[in-house]
């Protein structure tokens, strides 16, 4: 199989070129802007349409239109570029339009840094914006991770009708590492939704406006049962030597595939460490952290932020067990610091 | 995980920090190895510092970032004063004598050293200056066969000129004769 | 002994991290001059882009604030409703005021706002990378036009200093540059003429400034100054576009 050298943020781009998507819209930003720079070299190339938008803002509403058109779209930002598209991103949600947003994470709140960091949980897997909905979160670890999971989302996409984000920090968007190119993808599902000039049809109408409380309740309703099945049949996680684990440390993206190292690094000095990875952060693999919860000692949330995903990981754990956490800002940690924390705990707790 | 050896470079932004590096991870998917390149920024485009981490194992790699690499490629002063210290114990630095004039501090580490503007200056290729290093710093560790390395640098610099595909080439063979006769 | 030459009191101790041959140090220093010459370096406020001056606070000696990109003129705009003895400048490159920010740098003009707006135009986004702005000419090529920017796909570059001299409530607007003595004595005879403007409160005014990027434009700091000379000032004329007399 033919292996090609490609930083993250390339692998991703190519990935959703190889899912058949054809309209890329956004702004730059770091550590963002080399996927935008990808595909205005390659869009044009295809027939797709490459715009650089004016802001994030109007980038988000270019996509509620192309995606409108029955195309599979797709933009990429950081931090402060996805709180701007928090707006377009409920509308999109209501409108049930598939697209893929990215976001190559950076330090925050505020201009915050160009730093990678894991701090956009919260607004990436609460819905982000106003209004009641969700949106599929996904976290690659690596760069073959990166390209698969555009193709992935781009599937869900458009099973479900919503709006897929793929997160991974900055240093993920940079690394280099060699990636297995996919095959293109070759079948597409029926828009019949979708408003490209109503020839042989009635017309169809994209809005997101309900004004009388039963449409608006139905409305949500059914949204609510849309999430209800995503939840059902989505999940998705890694499990690493959890089988007689006694401390589980749970974290995602680059960062997790980096504590693999800690976890073997640990059980070479005793301790049996285990690793729990989500690779949908919505909707959260809770049944995962459940069955830990009744045979590990203890849970350790390892993220690049000041505690956000810990509060799922609490939830799920329903009190069971104890869950604590391990944040760090501004740079993704070496593994040998997490081994260092594994030590610890379990010296602590009398496990070595 | 026995097989992986972790290589930083570091330099300033310029210096072909991340050029050099890529060749090496490049070089190494050719010769069938996996390979992670971890770049980190200053936040300038010139004149800013720039490091490289770059992995390299027959297994898996889980970690491609590490707080010890094995050994350094230390371009400039700068880069010693900040990197000496975390070479792992009995780990190996390659440095440019040209940029660097004082010794390292450390008596575990080997250390070997490439006068490597002075020799770039000798092919009037003074930008082929990171290619020397590498050439020498790969005829001694052999992390990839030099051959190998040699048979891939067309695909490594496809798209550049073909005069500057030979400058560089001509750097590296340099750089590796270096290694032959003074290490 | 008579010191016949220092750096403005308006510029604080901290190092230029720019490139060598960007506009941004010369820009900062007419400024500061005039700050120091107006003797108004302790009514000043200056509000900063994101861009490769988002350090601009650190190299000011003034009140200074960051803003999120494009958003200065508002900011500026509340600041100076409340604080009308004040100055109030905002420091803006390519993607902060025609980009993004083009909504708020619009209506601070309709407007009137009594600020003071200096626009420094390199036609690209130089801290990431170098990609395309409403200012990049057609032709050039950049990492998000990579094929030169066509009036059929990318459209037309906007030309800032003619679209808001349009606005009765810009008071002065002027197009300078820096890439040789001359015009920087201009720019700076413009940059005071709009401070002086805004103490008069005739209402808006601008001053962009015709800039280079040797970084991402390829070249030598040299060269960058001829190529404004060359390629920006044929599409971006020199000059005055609306002064307001009272």
């Amino acid at each position: 199989m033919k292996k090609v050298l490609m930083k993250g943020n390339e692998a991703l781009a190519e990935g959703a070129l190889i899912a058949g998507c054809r309209g890329f819209f956004g702004y730059p930003i770091t550590p963002s802007s080399e996927i935008a720079e990808y595909m205005a070299r390659k869009l044009p190339k295809i027939g797709g349409a490459f715009i650089q938008a004016e802001s994030e803002l109007a980038a988000i509403n270019m996509i509620y239109g192309g995606s409108s058109t029955g195309t599979r779209v797709m933009t990429a930002s950081s931090g402060p570029g996805i709180s701007l598209k928090q707006e377009g991103i409920s509308f999109i949600s209501e409108a049930e339009l598939p697209c893929l947003i990215v976001n190559v994470s950076r330090g925050g709140p505020g201009l915050g840094g160009i730093q990678p960091s894991q701090a956009d949980y919260f607004q990436a897997t609460r819905g982000g914006g106003h209004g009641d909905y969700r949106i599929i979160v996904l976290a690659p670890s690596s760069s073959q991770e990166m390209m698969d999971l555009a193709i992935l989302a781009f599937e869900l996409a458009d099973k479900y009708r919503t709006p897929v984000m793929i997160m991974a920090e900055g240093t993920l968007g940079n690394l280099m590492e060699p990636v297995i190119v996919r095959e293109a993808v070759t079948e597409f599902l029926d828009k019949p939704w979708a408003t490209t000039g109503c020839v042989g049809r009635k017309p169809n109408v994209i809005n997101t406006l309900h004004l009388s409380q039963e449409e608006l309740e139905g409305r949500n309703r059914h949204l609510t049962e849309k999430y209800k099945m995503i939840s059902k049949n989505e999940k998705r996680a890694e499990s690493f030597l959890l089988d007689d684990a006694e401390i589980v440390v749970v974290a995602f993206g680059l960062l997790a595939r980096i504590i693999k190292k800690s976890v073997m690094e640990a059980r070479k000095k005793g301790v049996k460490a285990g690793l729990i990875r989500p690779v949908t952060l919505w909707p959260f693999p809770d049944e995962h952290i459940q069955a830990v919860s009744r045979t590990a000692r203890t849970i350790l949330s390892v993220e690049i932020n000041m505690g956000q995903m810990v509060e799922d990981i609490r939830l799920a754990a329903g009190g069971k067990i104890p869950v604590e956490f391990y944040g760090r800002i501004g740079f993704t940690p070496n593994p040998e610091e997490i081994t260092r924390q594994l030590l610890f705990i379990a010296e602590r707790e009398g496990l070595l | 995980m026995e097989s992986e050896k972790q290589i930083l470079f570091a330099g300033f932004g310029g210096q072909g920090v991340l050029s050099m590096s890529k060749f090496l991870a490049y070089a190494a998917m050719g010769a069938g190895k996996n390979v992670t390149w971890v770049p980190s920024y200053g936040a300038e485009m010139r004149g800013g510092t720039a490091n490289c981490l770059v992995t390299i194992a027959n297994e898996e790699i889980s970690s491609p970032l590490t707080e010890n690499p094995l050994m350094a490629i230390i371009m400039n002063k700068p880069s010693l004063e900040r990197f000496e210290n975390k070479v792992q114990p009995d780990g190996t630095l390659f440095v440019n004598s040209s940029m660097v004039d004082r010794k390292c501090r450390r008596d575990d580490l080997t250390v070997l050293e490439v006068p490597v503007n002075q020799l770039a200056e000798e092919l009037d290729n003074l930008r082929g200056a990171n290619m020397i290093l590498l050439g020498a710093y790969l005829e001694k560790t052999r992390v990839v066969e030099v051959e190998d390395a040699l048979e891939h640098f067309e695909q490594i610099f496809s798209g550049k000129r073909k005069e500057i595909i030979q400058k560089n080439r001509q750097a590296f063979l340099a750089g590796v004769e270096y290694a032959r006769n003074n290490w | 002994m008579k010191t016949v030459f220092k750096k403005p009191e308006s510029l604080t101790d901290a190092k230029f991290h720019y490139c060598p041959g960007c506009s941004h140090g010369i820009i900062h220093r007419l400024i500061a001059e005039c700050l120091d010459e107006l003797k108004i370096r302790e009514q000043t406020i200056g509000i900063c882009p994101v861009g490769c001056s988002v350090l601009a606070y650190e190299y000011f000696n003034c009140d200074m604030l960051e803003a999120a990109h494009g958003r200065a003129p508002a900011i500026a705009t509340a600041m100076k409703r409340l604080l009308p003895d004040r100055y109030l400048f905002t420091y803006q490159g390519d993607g902060d005021l025609a980009s993004i920010g083009m909504g708020e740098i619009v209506h601070a003009s309709l407007r009137g706002e009594k600020i003071t707006v200096i626009f420094v135009n390199n036609t690209l986004y130089g801290m990431t990378g170098g990609q395309m702005a409403p200012t990049t000419l057609l032709g050039q090529v950049t990492t998000t036009s990579p094929y030169g920017r066509s009036k059929d796909w990318e459209g037309y570059p906007a030309k800032m200093a003619e679209l808001l001299a349009q606005n009765e409530g810009s008071a002065y607007i002027c197009r300078t540059a820096v890439n040789d003595p001359p015009n920087v004595v201009k720019t700076k005879r413009a940059i005071k003429k709009a401070l002086q403007t805004q103490a008069r409160g005739l209402g808006f005014s601008m001053v962009e400034v015709l800039s280079t990027c040797p970084t991402n434009w390829g070249l030598s700091p040299v060269e960058a100054m001829k190529w404004v000379e060359e390629n920006m000032i044929p599409y971006y004329p020199l000059g005055e576009f609306k002064v307001k007399e009272e």
